[in-house]
């Protein structure tokens, strides 16, 4: 791949350009959020090209943001922003991804790390025995079409009902895990046929299940509101999206899209933009279907954490809540929604694509959590399994520049061939274990694909949105066991 | 002879560059190339066969609809296809006999999971061997 040629103009050490002008038909600049040394890794691609190619987008407004885990996706960047006026904008399904609501669940727990250590092989084989995970695992749990019309209109609240969870995971959870205008006509029937089976699956790929440790706490006060208290401190984190319905949504919609963008005359770089004006029956169909899955991936973290919470209880012979087996949060980073944003003084409504970008609200903003509010909502950036992840906020700054998002996670750096022929899968879990990190895969030589190498140091990511002041950094939490797909 | 497909690097991605005398045998090693990021292709048997119709707007679509129609039946029907027989094919619809088994978990090594194919940098061209196309996955 050629490196890209294009100029960045620096704005300070954490902002950078792409102007306008850079080419023809951009409706606005690109800022990308990065350190000097992560720019030079950017080049080597053309995911700076992506963030001007998201800039032709119409009703496009502020920028075509891009986050420092920023890396080459297919249309969109992963790790790209960008908010479209809902009276003249358009809505893309590549600004969302194949996997909508591709997000993370972080549980919290009272156990420190010595008692969980001596029993991590015990409880690493329960939660992977209780969580159906890989590439054609079915769910346990039967969901028939009506149920599955219920849990696309409803979300994790489908689960609670059902007595998979609390009513206070519902508190802790991006948009009380049930995204409005979820429409189940929008759906197809082969999106519910990849579906129904999967409900309640973890997945393949880079999904996970981690046991972690805290490792350090940055701001002691707002890391005791979300229930991290000590160093040592047992957490997990849940990272899973809407899984074959999901990408069935997007497959379905962007066929849809590609007919659109001829209707509506709308000229693209890139064929993967493909998109509708929001106010189009096209664009309204697909916001409908994607709240439907979005909703689906609510539901399935919670049925994922329950059965946490179960394997827990049975390993440790205590009850979830006598664990304090309390949800954090939930994010979703691979969506689109309608939300409310200052620009230029004036109050508009826009949709904003997040695609590997996370919600960081700040405190006192309505749509976080009572428990959150002097605090703001909390941010979730898992790392790869051989490093860390970390918690975050979000600031008022991220409401001024970036439509109150920030980064999802560490961004590749290695593509899937060129990490597995740098290493292997088993060399992976024998590397971990040395280091006191238990990994348990469904496919070892998939695991390759996934090694800390292909990844930037998420600590790097996170110190450019701390920084920068779209974030703020609460903790830091390192892995001790692992379940992949 | 020229190799059916190979695999090609992309950051977060994987995709195929296929090559085929014909377009028929284009989309066929195409879906060759597809089920070779999924698992072994020699440990698919030819036990079932199903006959897939495919429709789409032009050429290069119709590449990514077949192959997406292929996911499609991997992921819901667990479906594997070692052999695409392309039976008619235009510009906007596609005839094909494919022949596979369904997963067992016993014999089908899983490599890893792909959830759609994309047009992102998407080609198809006439060379004077023939044709050559080029797509890009998401895993």
């Amino acid at each position: 791949m050629a490196r890209w040629q294009g100029q960045f103009i620096r704005v300070d050490d954490y902002r950078w350009k792409i102007p306008a002008d850079y080419k023809a038909g951009m409706r606005v600049a690109g800022l990308i959020y990065a350190s000097k040394e992560m720019l030079d890794s950017m080049r080597e691609e053309q995911t700076p090209e992506q963030v001007a190619n998201v800039a032709f987008l119409p009703g496009i407004v502020g920028y075509s943001l891009a986050m420092p885990d920023i890396h080459w996706g297919y249309g969109f960047p992963i790790g790209g922003v960008a908010a479209m006026d809902i009276r003249d904008g358009v809505v893309s399904p590549g600004g969302v991804g194949y996997d909508i609501n591709c997000g993370v669940r972080l549980l919290c727990t009272n156990l420190d790390q010595a008692e969980v250590r001596p029993r991590i092989n015990e409880l690493i084989n329960e939660l992977f025995h209780n969580i159906p995970s890989g590439l054609g695992s079915e769910g346990k749990m039967k969901v028939s079409q009506k149920e599955m019309s219920q849990l696309m209109v409803e979300g994790a609240r489908w689960a609670v009902k059902r007595s998979l969870g609390f009513e206070e995971d519902l508190d802790a959870t991006e948009e009380g895990g049930c995204l409005a205008g979820a429409d189940p006509s929008k759906v197809s029937d082969r999106a519910v046929k990849r579906g129904m089976p999967q409900a309640g699956t973890l997945g393949s790929g880079n999904h996970f299940l981690e046991i972690q440790v805290v490792k350090d706490i940055f701001d002691s006060r707002t890391a005791s509101i979300m229930g991290i208290t000590e160093i040592g401190q047992v957490l997990v984190l849940i990272h899973t999206g809407s899984r074959g319905f999901g990408h069935q949504i997007c497959t379905d919609h962007l066929r849809v899209m590609e007919q659109a963008v001829s209707k509506y005359g709308i000229k693209l770089p890139d064929r993967q933009l493909a998109c509708a004006p929001i106010e189009s029956k096209e664009g309204q169909d697909y916001l409908a279907a994607m709240a439907c899955a979005a909703n689906y991936a609510w539901a399935n973290r919670q049925c994922i954490a329950h059965w946490v919470r179960e394997s827990f209880s049975g390993i440790f012979g205590r009850s979830p809540q006598k664990l304090g087996m309390k949800q954090i949060y939930d994010v979703a980073h691979n969506i689109a929604k309608i939300e409310e944003h200052t620009i230029d003084g004036r109050k508009v409504r826009v949709c904003v694509h997040r695609k590997g970008a996370t919600r960081a609200l700040p405190a006192g903003h309505k749509d976080v959590p009572k428990c959150y509010k002097e605090i703001g909502q909390p941010v979730l950036v898992p790392g790869d399994m051989g490093r860390c992840s970390f918690v975050a906020v979000g600031t008022e700054k991220a409401m001024q520049e970036t439509f109150g998002s920030t980064c999802h996670g560490a961004g590749r750096v290695l593509s899937r061939g060129a990490a597995k022929r740098s290493i292997r899968g088993a060399d992976i879990i024998r590397e971990l274990e040395t280091r006191g990190i238990i990994v348990k895969a469904q496919s070892v030589s998939a695991l390759a694909e996934e090694a800390s190498q292909a990844y930037k140091d998420v600590a790097q990511v996170i110190d450019v949105v701390h920084q920068a002041g779209i974030s703020r950094k609460v903790a830091m939490a390192v892995p001790m066991g692992v379940i992949k797909g | 002879m020229k190799k059916a497909f190979e695999t090609i690097d992309h950051t977060a991605d994987i995709g195929i560059i296929v090559y085929g005398a014909d377009v028929k045998e284009l989309f066929s090693n195409a879906a060759l190339g597809l089920f070779s990021l999924i698992t072994e292709p020699e440990s698919i048997e030819d036990k079932l066969q199903f006959n897939l119709k495919v429709r789409s707007e032009d050429a290069d679509g119709l590449l990514v609809e077949w192959l997406n129609e292929l996911i499609y039946f991997f992921d819901a029907k667990h479906l594997l296809f070692n052999r695409c027989d392309i039976e008619r094919l235009t510009d906007n619809e596609l005839n094909a006999t494919c022949h596979g088994e369904g997963f067992d978990p016993m014999r089908h090594k899983i490599t890893r999971g792909v959830k759609a194919a994309t047009y992102h940098m998407l080609k198809l061209e006439k060379d004077r061997e023939g044709y050559t196309a080029q797509v890009i996955f998401d895993i």
